[in-house]
């Protein structure tokens, strides 16, 4: 019964129900009345309890209900069945490609920043014998921000009047940005931001990663007379590749899911659309334009479901294969 | 710990000055990039209107005005919603160490019919992206089913989703299962039931994972954003993030600044405390966070 379906490994034999567990600990009892098979499953489903209703309410049922309201529409209070047509009307909307355009560039971007910067700080952040500690809770301290006060914060660095970051343009005599103002640089200023905001839990996992790195690897590199860059590319990022695979992973499924940097710093959309993203779209069809599309904002997010399952798909591929490392 | 760069490159005397240059880059260039920002924060909530929109900025605000920070307080209602976002937080906190450890210990060491059909559906939700499934969570909330009742505008919007956590409940059970089970069963031939076994035995033995636990829902609770601007449509129940962002229109904006000064002060200060908990934290549990 138990135990046989689920792919979870234990060292449970495919006993009948309840012969192991609890009983088998209590000095080989093992016969015991049906009475009190069932009285200790009762118990420990009991604990269970909590947390199932939570997951049934809030996670299980609602991952059946966005398919079933994919296909439906409701208007007043009543709900029929319109088969593809949310579908159709998403594809139809020019937002749809306006947002998906957008969040592959932002995810782009966010990936030459919030990827390599991380990993190019941890490495340096390794080869420091001082200040350790400190720059360690330096990159970290934005993480803990509440994101209100971090994008507020870029919102006036960015204004193209009386912003610190045409100040220091200026002071430099070098060119002013119109930065959020302009369609050709918000995306890049909401990365910009994002980047700063978020790059602390980067940052700290890879350089957990790399203290993990032997030290006779590179003792073995410098006999062989390799300089640093060799020494980086022939034995730091090999040691830490399975990591930088699995968070660059991640950070395409957080990255394209993408919504309160944009939504804080240009109200969503942006200057013509420039960073509507996909999570923002299925906010508009639901929320924000009075219709309640809810059927269509479900289908919109089924949509990207299946393009983040790729993705998902291959993370929990790489992370199977990191457990068994 | 040897690295790139080995310990005898950085004895020698050109070593050295290079070393000692890129530390001192180092350091300078992110205390500019990270605390700068904050120093500006801060300092901008002590200046005038006019100075808080001057260019070039002043370094040093030229006349200290406390009172900003006093309207901030007062007129954005910081203290309002610095209560909620705790109230939220530490709900959440309460619910998620009540229901997420039940339900780990139970998986982990009492081992019901079933038990690992329901962790493999709990963990196959970690392949959800949240995103995906907002609008739906947002009926139920809406309207529960079975019970109907409407969860809008009320604390457990946002404290009972948090407990159907995979994550948290895969981390302690991981933990549990390090737990020798002779334990348990030297308790189950004393006659303790096993909730006592839980508390007087897991649970004690389990005060890093709980840490952990506990700092991540504090946290993640004063970071969201879209769920509780979506359930808490009051603004008398709204936390820091929302609250501050929907009464800033037409405030000035030294005092939008000094609000968020103050909105960042708490998380900033528990990390300072926790940071050693925090960091630890991160590198055992982040990556598959």
């Amino acid at each position: 019964m138990a135990g046989t379906i689920s792919p979870y490994k234990t060292n449970r034999r495919s006993a009948p129900a309840g012969s192991g567990s609890a009983g088998r600990g209590a000095g080989g009892r093992e016969r015991s009345g049906l009475g009190q098979k069932v009285r200790r499953n009762l118990s420990a489903h009991g604990f269970l309890f909590g947390a199932l209703v939570c997951f049934g309410f809030f996670t299980w049922y609602p991952m059946v209900r966005e398919v079933v309201m994919s296909f439906q529409k409701t208007k007043r209070g009543r709900t029929t069945w319109v088969g593809f047509d949310n579908l159709r009307r998403i594809f139809d909307d020019p937002d749809f490609w306006h947002a998906w355009r957008n969040t592959f560039l932002f995810t782009l971007l966010a990936l030459v920043l919030g990827f390599a910067l991380p990993f190019f700080v941890a490495v340096l952040l390794n080869e420091l014998r001082h200040a350790k500690a400190y720059l360690r809770i330096l990159v970290y301290l934005p993480v803990m921000m509440p994101p209100v006060a971090a994008v507020l914060l870029f919102k006036y660095f960015y204004n193209p009047d009386y912003g610190l970051f045409n100040d220091i343009l200026r002071t430099l005599h070098l060119p002013t940005s119109a930065w959020l103002n302009s369609p050709d640089t918000a995306m890049v200023s909401v990365v910009i931001a994002a980047t700063w905001m978020n790059m602390g839990g980067a940052t700290l996992i890879y350089l957990a990663a790399l203290q993990g790195i032997p030290g006779e690897l590179y003792e073995a590199a410098d006999l062989d007379g390799a300089g640093l860059l060799r020494k980086l590319w022939h034995v730091t990022i090999p040691q830490t590749r399975l990591i930088l695979s699995l968070l660059l992973l991640l950070q395409i499924v957080a990255t394209m899911q993408v919504f309160v940097e944009p939504f804080l710093l240009t109200g969503g959309n942006g200057p013509q659309n420039s960073t509507m993203t996909v999570v923002y779209l299925v906010y508009e069809y639901a929320f924000d334009l009075g219709g309640n599309n809810y059927g269509v904002a479900s289908a919109l997010g089924l949509v990207m479901l299946v393009v983040l399952a790729g993705f998902s798909a291959l993370y929990s591929r790489l992370s199977r294969n990191s457990d068994n490392d | 710990m040897r690295t790139i760069v080995p310990q005898t490159q950085l004895n020698r005397p050109l070593g050295k000055a290079v070393y000692w240059t890129v530390l001192t880059v180092v350091v300078v260039v992110f205390t500019l990039v990270f605390i700068g920002p904050l120093y500006w924060l801060v300092t901008g909530g002590l200046k005038s209107t006019q100075e808080v929109i001057q260019s070039p900025p002043t370094l040093f605000p030229s006349e200290i005005h406390w009172g900003t920070y006093a309207t901030a307080w007062r007129e954005l209602k910081i203290g309002r919603l610095l209560f909620n976002t705790v109230y939220y937080a530490f709900g959440a906190l309460a619910f998620q160490l009540v229901f997420d450890v039940a339900a780990a210990y139970s998986l982990s060491k009492l081992r019901p019919v079933l038990g690992n059909v329901i962790l493999g559906m709990m963990l196959a939700t970690l392949m959800i992206p949240s995103a995906v499934l907002i609008v739906p969570q947002y009926l139920t909330v809406l309207d529960l089913p079975l019970l109907h009742l409407n969860l809008i505008s009320t604390p457990w919007a946002i404290w009972l989703p948090t407990v159907a956590n995979a994550f948290n409940i895969f981390l302690l059970k991981r933990f549990f299962d390090s737990i020798p089970q002779d334990l348990l069963a030297a308790a189950a031939i004393d006659g303790a039931s096993p909730l006592r076994t839980l508390r007087s035995i897991v649970l004690p033995m389990s005060k890093p994972i709980l840490g952990v636990v506990s700092i991540f829902a504090v946290v993640n609770v004063w970071k969201d954003f879209l769920w509780p601007m979506l359930v808490q449509p009051n603004p008398a129940d709204q936390t820091l993030n929302i609250g501050i962002r929907s009464l800033a229109t037409g405030v000035p904006q030294n005092v939008i600044i000094a609000a968020l000064a103050i909105a960042s002060a708490p998380t900033i200060l528990f990390f300072l405390v926790f940071q050693r908990s925090i960091m630890s934290g991160l590198t055992s549990g982040g990556l598959k966070g």
